[in-house]
């Protein structure tokens, strides 16, 4: 019987990223794969790609920052939100301006 | 030589950069760079050729942006731009000051210092203003509690002064290690009757150093117009012959320890407006004893704009050149020190910051 790619535990992430966040770095890309068991993990796999990324994202109380949201198959989630392989992550800016 | 003056211009969206020769007739204008953040304050400096603008994003948080070619080209960087884990965080870059060596200081909401030895690309928190004794009786100012004014000693390397919104006044004679209030004679009218001249908790709009004179310094008050020549230990007022006792910017003459500049709004409880609605920036050549307004091609009717407390600057040419960038998204450049002015730019994004590099062409 194949494995099923959901239970894998190597099975990556799928994220997708903002576009005038991507922009910000060089080479950035707005879908991503990574292996993370939790969303923290999943910030620090994005800074070890793009240096820097994380500060975008996490303040240092530590947290994601307030207009940033994290929705991990479709509920909003924390740094410590755990990642089943294969799941979905959207990173999202908030409704902000003026 | 022929030289280049570049203008270079903070918004709440981006930074701009207006470019002209050394008659500052003509000027071009560009940008908007750093992807339309608001940037608090940009500065140049001359012994590089960098650009570093300072600012905050509500989505991503703060960062500061360098440019090695006169704006072509942008990179950012926050790395150690941070308190210590579980305070609050920093939201913003409000001012930036270049030193010697690549040094680069930068002051933040909320009030602290941080300083990069490598030009920007990572910082150092200086913790000691977070350890002074009076840290807790800090309030915020109407922006926040924000570290605007930063001023470094061009004849000491330790030297440093700071104004914060609404704290006052501090030196450091050891580099951002311990600190000093350095507030006595300037008032608080907010304060109870009998209370008004505390050793801190001022609301100090923007401080600047006079050239020339080491220990010299000028600050634009919420309460008041002052200058200190015992490097800021005592302040004496200023303000008698001008308009209003009320007003953000103050801009110091390249050369000239006696003359300075500065743009009094009508009040603080009256629309923090130009006063009845004609526009004059207020210059001095004694030091603060007397006072002449200058209108010259400025608009005497319906100028119902404001100057923020970062926003006047004056450049290294002879006769100095000053300029100002008002709330409503107009740069005025007078070439001649005050004399004649004119509006070389309009439209932009309300106007946080101005400040003026000028390079061999």
């Amino acid at each position: 019987m194949p494995a099923d790619p959901q239970s894998s535990p190597r099975a990556p992430v799928r994220v997708r990223l903002p576009a005038h966040l991507v922009r910000l770095f060089p080479d950035g890309e707005t879908l991503v794969e990574v292996v993370a068991g939790d969303v923290r993990q999943l910030m620090d796999a994005l800074e070890a790609r793009w240096p820097g990324m994380r500060d975008r994202l996490c303040d240092e109380r530590p947290a994601i920052r307030r207009h940033i949201n994290v929705f991990v198959n479709g509920r909003r989630a924390r740094l410590d939100t755990p990642l089943v392989p294969g799941a979905d992550v959207f990173i999202l800016t908030a409704i902000s301006g003026g | 030589m022929a030289r280049t003056v570049l203008v270079l211009v903070g918004t709440k969206k981006g930074a701009f950069i207006l470019e002209s020769n050394g008659a500052r007739r003509a000027w071009a204008l560009r940008g908007p760079y750093c992807d339309t953040w608001p940037m608090n304050h940009v500065v140049g400096d001359p012994a590089t050729g960098r650009i570093h603008a300072g600012g905050g994003n509500e989505w991503f948080g703060p960062a500061v942006w360098q440019s090695d070619d006169l704006g072509a080209s942008w990179r950012h960087s926050s790395r150690g731009l941070a308190y210590a884990e579980g305070e609050t965080p920093v939201k913003t870059v409000w001012s930036l000051a270049p030193g010697p060596g690549g040094t680069l200081y930068a002051g933040v909401e909320p009030a602290g210092l941080f300083r990069s030895d490598d030009g920007g690309e990572s910082f150092t928190h200086l913790d000691g203003l977070q350890q002074h004794p009076s840290r807790a009786e800090w309030n915020p100012g109407g922006a926040g509690l924000i570290l605007h004014s930063l001023v470094l000693d061009p004849e000491d390397p330790d030297g440093v002064w700071v104004g914060i919104s609404a704290a006052g006044v501090f030196h450091s004679a050891d580099g951002g290690k311990t600190w000093s209030a350095r507030n006595r004679g300037t008032r608080a009218d907010y304060l109870p009757e009998g209370q008004n001249y505390p050793e801190h908790g001022q609301c100090v709009h923007c401080v600047v150093k006079a050239p020339g004179m080491r220990h010299r310094l000028y600050q634009q008050n919420h309460c008041g117009m002052y200058r200190s020549d015992d490097g800021g230990v005592s302040w004496a007022s200023i303000e008698q012959g001008l308009p209003s006792s009320f007003g953000f910017p103050a801009a110091a003459h390249p050369r000239d320890p006696d003359t300075l500049f500065l743009v009094p709004l009508n009040g603080d409880t009256a629309g923090r407006f130009m006063p009845d609605a004609k526009a004059a920036v207020w210059r001095t050549r004694d030091g603060g004893a007397n006072w002449t307004a200058l209108r010259a091609g400025l608009p005497q009717q319906n100028a119902y704009f404001n100057v923020l407390r970062q926003a006047m600057a004056t450049d290294t040419l002879e006769p100095a050149g000053v300029y100002f960038g008002t709330g409503s998204g107009e740069l005025y450049v007078s070439p001649d020190e005050g004399e004649t002015w004119s509006r070389v730019a309009e439209h932009l994004p309300t106007i946080s910051s101005v400040e003026t590099l000028v390079v061999e062409a």
